[in-house]
């Protein structure tokens, strides 16, 4: 490379293409440069609050908003063992077991109800399915407060308030829509011959949704089943309106009342489970975030 | 689904383990109209949970909800009609005012700022560079993260007295004291928070911008078209449908931002949104009369009317795309 470089300077124009490469690497030095200085700026605003939190809570709790140091100069523990002792006699545990709850049983619903909604939509053809169609997208775009207050009237008129059902029901009638049509266009994309082939064969729509298109599915599946858990784990609204007895909070819920409860006396204890609370969503995150991306992606492209 | 199950001969168009039951019966030499009906029975069976979930959690909430605004509703005594009375309650109402104040500000001066950001920083990251893909997903995860009770709890932190946020304005000379005690700084925090989540339609507007054709710039280039005019007349033309499909989701989604303004507006009691409701944005106000003042059928006359404001702007926006959003050839 170097030898290259240094007959590089006289060429000018139409030179042999050893050369000229030489010329556009040097061009394109300085827009590199400032390429990855541009990246590495927007990296630390990002950034920034997540070390602010894992920094912080290794400090004392009186030093924690103060100080301009990001990490303290003796870092202490003592904010993550006052965490053992709980909140309201409760165990953080407690919460982190019940928001788990929560996260499963809504990723099982949302796989098999939306994955059953979206093959009715793309690979049959029934009367009425492009009305059907039509109101599902509606939802899509419809706010979740109008049904805020009738669906709390039905759920305390079937006595369920203070119970994991309201969270639930709707997982499992595919009321997500944005999942629904992530899986849509998903399967619209696969091979029609497999299916075609497969009818031919005599096979029922059920045998090919099971067995041709859901494993064909599957980067569609786990995207919808990891957005899910993320989703269900950091829902505050919902839990707080449905649960009111301390036992069955979400960690979501949990923190709140350790905001309410203890937030000034023990603030350092505070910004330690705000970091806790976060480490199954962060831990998702680097383990499927390619998941995460193309499905984000390709849910725009076809809008 | 359980009554579904009733209409055995569905079954073998479905769920049928043996769908070669007998030569008659395979799909193809059946009749026409036998094989219509099939496939509709099979369509329903599969749309059945959906049905169920639209018609109990979707539609007829909708007609309940739209019911109990016209009425005083408190959970404990029957809806007593009171026709127009809650909307006039509503608007005559400052505090009402005052959060569709501050939730338009949020959303008119937040989603600009945040769509403006993620397009620009997706155009830096579609240069195909060494850290590209780490920088992507780098940038992405404040949008899983940000909508969590933690990540405003961090945010109410920063913008506190004599915090990061404050030094650094002092550091600058422009006035001192934290956002999140400010009334009317606070809904900037906010702002703030929802800016830092630009990942997300930053990663759709690449996957946008990676479908333009590569011809394009370079027939540009020959040309002797500038860069500026480039983006001008070829990316932003060609992403247009992404721009729409962003602009459309992120401004729905400001209007029904809650858990944060809920978190950091927060006071140890939790009522309050906010010194003197500087956080207090619609759902919040919502929140309070339906949850806290149990006004069930006040809190529904909000929330229609929320739809309303939606519904325009949703259609609006469809409207406006005849003259800015260009559809491919055969696309949609």
């Amino acid at each position: 490379m170097s030898a290259q470089a240094t007959d590089v300077t006289p060429v000018t124009d139409a030179p042999p293409p050893r050369s000229a490469r030489a010329a556009v690497l040097r061009r394109r030095l300085p827009g590199s440069l400032a390429w990855h200085l541009g990246s590495l700026a927007i990296l630390a605003v990002i950034l920034y609050p997540v070390l602010w939190v894992i920094g912080g809570s290794f400090k004392e709790s009186g030093d924690i908003v103060g100080s301009l140091d990001l990490f303290p100069g003796d870092p202490i523990t003592d904010n993550y063992t006052s965490l053992a002792d709980g909140i309201a006699d409760i165990s953080i545990s407690t919460f982190f077991v019940n928001s788990l709850f929560l996260a499963v049983g809504s990723v099982i619903g949302i796989v098999v109800s939306c994955s059953l909604t979206a093959y009715a939509f793309a690979k049959i053809r029934f009367a009425g399915r492009n009305l059907l169609f039509t109101l599902m997208i509606g939802t899509l775009l419809l706010p979740y407060h109008v049904l805020l207050i009738p669906q709390y009237v039905l759920f305390r008129n079937l006595d369920m308030i203070n119970t994991y059902t309201p969270l639930l029901l709707g997982k499992y009638l595919a009321t997500e829509a944005f999942f629904v049509f992530l899986m849509v266009q998903f399967m619209r994309n696969l091979p029609r011959e497999l299916d075609e082939a497969a009818r031919l064969d005599g096979c029922g729509h059920f045998r090919i949704y099971w067995s041709i298109v859901l494993p064909l599915c599957r980067p569609a599946l786990i995207t919808s089943a990891i957005f899910t858990f993320i989703n269900s784990w950091n829902d505050f609204m919902g839990p707080l309106i449905y649960l009111n007895e301390p036992g069955k909070y979400t960690i979501s819920l949990g923190l709140k009342m350790f905001v309410d409860q203890e937030g000034l006396a023990n603030y350092g204890g505070m910004i330690a489970m705000s970091l806790v609370a976060l480490l199954p969503v962060l831990a998702f995150f680097l383990a499927f975030q390619r998941y995460l991306i193309d499905g984000m992606a390709t849910s725009g492209l076809k809008g | 689904m359980g009554s579904a199950v009733t209409h055995a001969p569905a079954l073998d168009g479905r769920a049928d383990p043996e769908p070669r039951h007998g030569p008659a019966t395979s799909p193809r030499p059946a009749g026409p109209k036998q094989r219509r009906r099939r496939e509709n029975l099979a369509g329903y069976l599969f749309m059945s949970p959906w049905i169920a979930g639209f018609l109990l959690l979707t539609a007829g909430p909708m007609v309940a909800s739209l019911y109990f605004a016209f009425t005083d509703y408190n959970l404990f005594d029957a809806p007593r009609w009171i026709g127009l009375d809650n909307f006039a309650e509503m608007f005559g109402d400052p505090r009402w005012r005052h959060s569709v104040r501050i939730t338009l500000w949020y959303v008119v001066v937040g989603t600009p700022i945040k769509l403006i950001a993620a397009l620009g920083v997706a155009l830096l990251l579609a240069q195909k560079r060494r850290g590209q893909a780490f920088y992507r997903a780098a940038f992405y995860a404040p949008s899983l993260i940000g909508a969590s009770v933690s990540v405003a709890i961090v945010w109410k932190a920063i913008f506190s007295d004599d915090a990061v946020v404050d030094r650094t304005q002092q550091l600058f000379g422009i006035g001192a004291g934290g956002w999140t005690g400010d009334p009317e700084l606070i809904i900037y925090s906010l702002v703030a928070l929802t800016v830092w989540q630009f990942g997300a339609p930053m990663v759709i507007f690449l996957a946008g911008l990676k479908q333009v054709p590569r011809e394009l710039y370079e027939a540009a280039d020959v040309d002797g078209a500038g860069k500026l005019r480039q983006f001008w007349n070829i990316t932003l033309p060609m992403i247009s449908p992404v721009l729409f499909f962003n602009v459309l989701l992120e401004t729905i989604h400001s209007f029904q931002i809650f858990s944060s303004a809920y978190i950091v507006g927060g006071g140890a009691g939790g009522n309050a949104c906010g010194p003197a409701d500087g956080t207090m944005v619609y759902t919040c106000y919502l929140y309070v009369q339906g949850f806290e003042n149990s006004r069930m059928g006040l809190a529904s006359a909000m929330a229609w009317m929320l739809l309303v404001a939606v519904a325009l702007v949703t259609a609006v926006l469809f409207w406006s795309q005849k003259r800015w959003v260009h559809y491919e050839e055969g696309g949609r």
